[in-house]
C-alpha cells in the first residue's frame, strides 16, 4: 500500500469514528471534542484529494468557530445531559433500522451509478495550472461573484440575528448611562455650603 | 490506488452517521445540531472528491458556499436553542410547543 492510501484509511477511520463518538457520546463536550476530529480527519481527506483551500478552510471555520460555538452554547447552558441521555436505549432500535436502510438505499444508488459519456475526454481537460488557491479565487471572483456575494449577505443576516436573538437587556440592573454622563453639569453636581464654626448644618 | 468510490463510501458511511445522530438523540438539540453538521461534512466529502476525480473546481467552489451556509445555521440554530433556554430552562424537543402547532 502507497503512503496515500495508507493516509487515505487513517483519515476516513478517524472521520468515521470521530462521527459515531459525536452521536453516541453521553457528555456533550465530548460529543463537541469527536466532531473536532471528524472535521478535521476530514480536512485531511481533502488534502488527499488536492483541495487544499477548502481544507483549510474547513478547519478554520468548523474548528475555529463552529465548533468553539458549539462547545460555548454547551458550557453556557446548565442543561441535564444525564436526563436527556435516558431515553436513548429507547430509541437505538428505530435509529439503527433507519440508519441500515438509507445505507441499503445509498449502496443501491452506487451499484447503478457509472460515468457518464465522454467523461474521459472531459477530465482529460487540463483546467488551468496555478495553485488550488489561486485557481478557486480565479473561479470564485469570476463566474461566482454574485453568489459570493451573496453568501455574504447570508452571514451578515446571521450574524445580525444571532445578535438579535440573544441580546437581552434587563431593566433591573444599573447600568452606564454615557449620555448623562458626559452632559451633567460639574456646577450642579457639587455643592458648596459654608458652615460656620460651631454651628451643625 | 484509492478511487473515487472509495470516498463515496465513506460520505455515505459519514451521512447515514449523521441520520443515526438525529434518531438517536431525539431530545438533545445540540447533538442533533451536530449530527446535522456531520451530515453537511459528508456532502462536502462528496462535492471535493467529484471535484478532484473529474477534474472540476466548481464543486469546491460549492463546497465554500455549503461550508457558509452550514456556519450560518449552526449560528442561528444555537441563538435560537440559547434563547428558547432562558425561556423554558430545558433544552428538550418536546417542550417545543409555544406555538402548538
Amino acid at each position: 500500500m502507497s503512503i496515500a492510501a495508507v493516509a487515505f484509511y487513517a483519515f476516513s477511520m478517524s472521520t468515521l469514528v470521530g462521527g459515531v463518538f459525536t452521536v453516541v457520546s453521553r457528555n456533550p463536550v465530548h460529543s463537541v471534542l469527536w466532531l473536532i476530529l471528524s472535521f478535521i480527519s476530514a480536512a485531511g481527506l481533502f488534502v488527499l484529494l488536492g483541495a487544499e483551500f477548502v481544507a483549510m478552510l474547513l478547519i478554520i471555520v468548523y474548528v475555529g468557530a463552529v465548533a468553539v460555538l458549539f462547545l460555548f452554547v454547551v458550557m453556557m447552558l446548565d442543561v441535564d445531559f444525564a436526563e436527556l441521555k435516558a431515553e436513548m436505549a429507547r430509541y437505538l432500535p428505530l435509529g439503527l433500522l433507519i440508519g441500515v436502510v438509507v445505507l441499503i438505499q445509498l449502496m443501491f444508488a452506487f451499484g447503478v451509478w457509472d460515468y457518464s459519456q465522454g467523461y474521459q475526454q472531459r477530465i482529460s481537460e487540463v483546467i488551468g495550472n496555478g495553485t488550488n488557491t489561486a485557481e478557486l479565487g480565479a473561479i470564485i471572483y469570476d463566474e461566482y461573484i454574485l453568489i459570493f456575494q451573496l453568501s455574504g449577505l447570508i452571514l451578515l443576516v446571521a450574524m445580525i440575528g444571532a445578535i438579535v436573538l440573544t441580546l437581552r437587556h434587563r431593566e433591573d440592573i444599573k447600568r452606564q448611562d454615557v449620555f448623562t454622563q458626559m452632559m451633567r453639569d460639574p456646577e450642579k453636581a457639587m455643592e458648596l455650603k459654608d458652615i460656620k464654626p460651631g454651628q451643625g448644618l | 490506488m484509492i478511487g473515487l468510490e472509495h470516498y463515496l463510501i465513506v460520505a455515505a458511511a459519514l451521512f447515514v452517521i449523521g441520520i443515526f445522530g438525529l434518531f438517536l438523540n431525539r431530545k438533545n438539540i445540540i447533538i442533533l445540531l451536530m449530527s446535522i453538521e456531520l451530515m453537511l461534512l459528508s456532502v462536502n466529502i462528496n462535492f471535493v472528491a467529484f471535484s478532484a476525480f473529474l477534474n472540476d473546481y466548481v464543486g469546491q467552489i460549492f463546497t465554500l458556499f455549503v461550508l457558509t451556509v452550514a456556519a450560518a445555521e449552526a449560528a442561528i440554530g444555537l441563538a435560537i436553542l440559547v434563547c428558547f433556554f432562558r425561556n423554558k430552562g430545558s433544552i428538550d424537543v418536546e417542550d417545543v410547543n409555544v406555538m402548538k402547532g
